[in-house]
């Protein structure tokens, strides 16, 4: 019988069942432990970066040729039919009759959904505007069971910019499959949106909203940083919060010794330096298995089994 | 007191009754009956019993659906729609919100893929408490009922 994700659209989150989750999961660990280089060969991949991203499409594009596939595409849109005002169905119609399956990223949310639309082959979403990002949320999935053994019942603590960060709201969705227990830590004006907070409450999942760093660190399994951008802010709003969100190495020694510390990349001050060479740092390790989880959902889609 | 009918009978077609006030000129718009050039009459601001003002419109030779009834919906949860033949109701619709709403409203998210694509709009609904809330199939934002069923 086929994997259930084979030749199916990956476009968000909420799509994925618990059981496909696991699934790409697992396949990556299968992968990380040992490397094929056989799983793409005789397929071509699309890869159409409307938008420039450098981590997501080299990891992309590096998982599609450890695996043996070849690559086709664009890094910028500026470049392509787009510019001279092609629709992006259109654009993908096209596309999808010469690969076997395309990665995009758009700066337009909802054009991975509108894409699948359109296309003959699977489109996987390397992120749509500010909407979704599913691979990000599937490697830190991977790297979250990697680090604990195991997704269930985990506490973690979401810290930073949580009103803007995709990447915190699909992760939030995910786990909550899996009976998370959440803290949010973040300024005022970066609260996680009322309709996550909505999405909980319907779950029954529980989360509590904390204003201070140091409070939730000997509580969680994961500490899930991201960046607070400053042009969100006044250079004086900015100054005042700035401090309070920011992870030191000295702050670390209440902390679980099981308790990894994962961020999205790139950081800027959110957390020192002095934070790498400590055992919770895992957020290089984290940005690695990207080529993994990319690897075992481009294998799912494009073969019956793995 | 002798009851005289401020708009005229109608033979066949469909009878959109009991609209809140002000919703009247919304519907016909949005729901583009203008444009199917039968002979339409509206009556805004009438006088009613139970909502001390409503809005009426009568669609001649057009029969609403199901579907189109449902989606009237979401603006006057509490019209009555009546299909008319031979001056006799032959099916009074019970309004239910849709499950999904296509093609009516634009997207109130400029930067969504639907406005410059060759796609209808369409939203989920769900009704959450008191509110309404619609969720664009495209970029997944949700927005209450009342941001995304304006007239634009």
């Amino acid at each position: 019988m086929a994997n259930p994700l084979y030749r199916k659209h990956i476009i968000s989150i909420p799509d994925f069942s618990r059981e496909e989750l696991e699934l790409v999961v697992e396949t990556a660990g299968k992968l990380k432990r040992t490397p094929r280089n056989d799983l793409l060969q005789g397929k071509l991949v699309g890869s159409c970066f409307f938008e420039p991203s450098t981590r997501t499409r080299l990891s992309f594009e590096t998982a599609v040729q450890r695996l043996g596939g070849d690559i086709i595409g664009f890094a910028d849109g500026g470049n392509t039919s787009a510019k001279k005002g092609e629709t992006l169905a259109d654009s993908i119609k096209i596309i999808s009759s010469y690969a076997d399956a395309v990665v995009m990223r758009h700066p337009k949310e909802g054009a991975a959904r509108l894409a699948s639309e359109f296309s003959s082959v699977p489109v996987i979403n390397g992120g749509d505007g500010s909407n979704q990002h599913p691979t990000q949320t599937l490697l830190d999935l991977f790297t979250i069971r990697e680090t604990q053994g195991t997704l269930e019942n985990l506490t973690i603590a979401f810290v930073g910019d949580l009103k803007y960060g995709r990447t915190v709201h699909s992760l939030t969705q995910a786990l909550s499959l899996f009976g998370a227990r959440f803290y949010f830590v973040a300024p005022e004006q970066l609260a996680m949106p009322d309709y996550i907070c909505e999405e909980l409450d319907e779950k029954g999942i529980e989360y509590t909203i904390v204003d201070s760093l140091d409070d939730v660190i000997p509580l969680v399994d994961i500490m899930y940083m991201t960046r607070v951008q400053r042009e969100r802010f006044d250079e004086t709003e900015f100054k005042k919060i700035q401090g309070q969100f920011v992870l030191r190495a000295d702050m670390l020694k209440s902390a679980r010794t099981n308790m990894k510390v994962l961020h999205p990349l790139p950081r800027v001050d959110e957390i020192t330096v002095d934070v790498d060479a400590t055992p919770h740092a895992y957020y290089f390790e984290q940005a690695k298995n990207g080529v993994f989880a990319r690897q075992a959902l481009l294998s799912l889609v494009l073969n019956e089994t793995v | 007191m002798q009851y005289t009918r401020t708009v005229e009978a109608l033979k066949q077609g469909t009878v959109i009754d009991h609209i809140p006030a002000g919703q009247g000129v919304n519907i016909l718009r949005l729901f583009k009956l203008a444009e199917t050039g039968e002979r339409i009459t509206v009556g805004l601001n009438l006088s009613s019993r139970h909502m001390g003002a409503k809005d009426i419109i009568k669609v001649e030779n057009v029969a609403l659906t199901e579907e189109q009834a449902n989606e009237l919906a979401l603006f006057a949860p509490k019209a009555t729609v009546n299909v008319i033949d031979n001056f006799e109701v032959v099916k009074k619709h019970k309004l239910e919100l849709p499950e999904s709403i296509e093609g009516i409203f634009a997207c109130p998210n400029s930067n969504c893929i639907s406005h410059a694509e060759p796609v209808k709009s369409h939203f989920f609904v769900k009704a959450q408490a008191k509110d309404i809330k619609m969720k664009c199939k495209y970029c997944e934002k949700v927005f209450s009922k009342d941001i995304v069923a304006v007239v634009r």
